[in-house]
């Protein structure tokens, strides 16, 4: 599947400024993965043992994977996957 | 004076005081850290005395350089000692911190006020929000009132005394179909390009300080005490744990002597990711779609859920959920007891309140402050139920003949 996963601007130092990589994957996982092999460092500053950093949110075209397979979530051709802080609101 | 900086409350990472709010290196909130070391508790507590009739006499303890600037000043709210409750719930000394008495009736003014102050040192044009409705209310005044521009996010299916409490000033409402939640993302990403000052996004580290003044003033009421207890209403957590800073801030300096109180949290059942995640021992709170009656509370996935959790274990505290039938309740058992209508978020904090008394948790011997957030008028549909009205001619002979037999039955 080929999808856009966009960066938050706290994030685009990583990615040369970069605020949308097109990248394929089946999953949020993979797409994230196929990110992070482009950009090394976006991986530590978002993940932490292998799951998301508890302060980072994921949303597959609006909705947060939480409320589907997480990382697992299944990825649709046209996809967007949207990084974006969870520290704000309220 | 102190000093104050931008700091990760998670990795200590410093920024420099401007409209930013996360983490570059570790995606934590940042913070804002004080140096106090050169304050002296007698002069402070002499010129907060002497200062303001609101929340400015606090601005000692609040991220500002000189005197901050609003002209909807808030605080210094009604403490109202609650007696007939107490006695109805079994509790020995009860106090009410009426905070519904704000120029836009709910806690929201004070973290405005401060948000809004920055926002024009900063050289703001425009300030904007994500909101459940009271957020939206202060929002539209305190720009109303200071001259600037507003875009004010709500769900679209707010109650409508919310809605006409904000359109009323003028703001640009926009009422997105959604959860709060989604309000909020899409908030997130528009404060990406737009150059606007988010009151609770780009500005919510100076925003959330704003709720200490609550800590404050209760100290300052209580003669300058403590309570052994707080109960208050969570939502994203952030007036939960800055309360509880407030009262940590003038315990370190020696303002009050005491130990930190046992902090309640009280949630809608239909909207409790926090107390969901207290009950069942998580660190971090599971996202759930809100559907309650207590919308000033429907944050399904709240921004400082972690600390909320922190804060009432490290206390010894609970984080309760209710029912929207225990939140009508509620509503009608502090205002047949106290004199005060508080909206759907009272009639949560009340309800988990009475679940504390009921569970034998509060000790008589206990001085116990319940922070009633906001105003009755605002969610009438919580009470058109529960009382009726008896119509009749105006007559003395329908008043005598048969209701007033009735109603002295």
């Amino acid at each position: 599947m080929s999808v856009t996963v966009k960066i938050p601007a706290q994030l685009r130092s990583v990615t040369d400024g970069e605020g949308e990589i097109e990248v394929d994957g089946a999953t949020v996982g993979e797409a994230l993965d196929a990110v992070f092999n482009q950009h090394d460092d976006l991986r530590e500053r978002i993940t932490e043992d292998g799951g998301l950093r508890r302060f980072v949110n994921v949303y597959v075209s609006g909705e947060d994977i939480r409320f589907q397979d997480g990382l697992g979530t299944q990825l649709q051709d046209g996809d967007e996957v949207t990084i974006l802080p969870a520290v704000a609101g309220g | 004076m102190a000093t104050w900086e931008l700091r990760c409350k998670e990795c200590e990472a410093a920024y420099p005081a401007e409209a930013r709010y996360v983490c570059e290196h570790c995606f934590g909130p940042l913070e804002i850290s004080y140096d106090f070391s050169g304050l002296d508790p007698a002069e402070a507590r002499r010129k907060i005395q002497a200062g303001s009739p609101g929340i400015w006499r606090y601005a000692d303890f609040l991220p500002f350089d000189g005197r901050p600037r609003d002209p909807l000043e808030p605080g210094l709210t009604p403490l109202v000692r609650a007696d007939r409750l107490a006695d109805r719930l079994g509790i020995g000394e009860l106090w009410i911190k009426n905070d519904a008495a704000n120029p836009t009736h709910s806690f929201k003014d004070r973290v405005v006020a401060v948000a809004l102050a920055k926002a024009r040192e900063l050289g703001f044009e425009t300030v904007a929000c994500a909101s459940t409705g009271n957020l939206a209310n202060a929002v539209a005044a305190h720009a109303a009132a200071a001259g600037l521009d507003s875009y004010v996010f709500v769900p679209a299916d707010l109650e409508e005394q919310k809605l006409l409490a904000t359109g009323v000033y003028g703001t640009r409402l926009i009422g997105v179909r959604g959860t709060y939640d989604d309000v909020n993302r899409l908030c997130t990403e528009l404060c990406e390009t737009r150059p606007w000052a988010f009151v609770n996004v780009n500005l919510r580290p100076y925003y959330s300080q704003g709720s200490k003044t609550l800590a404050f003033e209760t100290v300052e009421q209580l003669g300058w005490s403590l309570p052994d207890r707080v109960v208050c209403p969570i939502a994203s957590g952030s007036l939960f744990t800055k309360v509880a800073r407030g009262f940590d801030e003038w315990i370190d300096l020696g303002l009050v002597e005491g130990e930190l109180p046992t902090f309640n949290g009280a949630q809608a059942a239909g909207c409790s990711p926090v107390a969901t995640a207290f009950g069942e021992g998580w660190e971090v709170c599971k996202p759930q779609r809100p559907e309650t009656i207590a919308k000033s509370l429907a944050i399904g996935n709240p921004a400082d859920g972690v600390y909320a959790l922190e804060l009432a274990r490290s206390t010894g505290g609970s984080i309760d959920a209710v029912s929207d039938d225990e939140i009508r309740d509620g509503i009608r058992l502090l205002a047949e007891t106290t004199g005060i209508f508080t909206e759907t978020a009272g009639g949560v904090t009340t309800a988990a309140l009475a679940k504390l008394a009921d569970r034998g948790e509060i000790d008589p011997a206990e001085r116990v402050v319940v922070y009633i957030t906001g105003e009755g008028l605002k969610t009438l549909d919580a009470t058109r139920e529960g009382f009726r009205m008896h119509e009749i001619e105006p007559t003395l002979e329908a008043f005598e003949g048969e209701l007033e037999p009735a109603l002295t039955r």
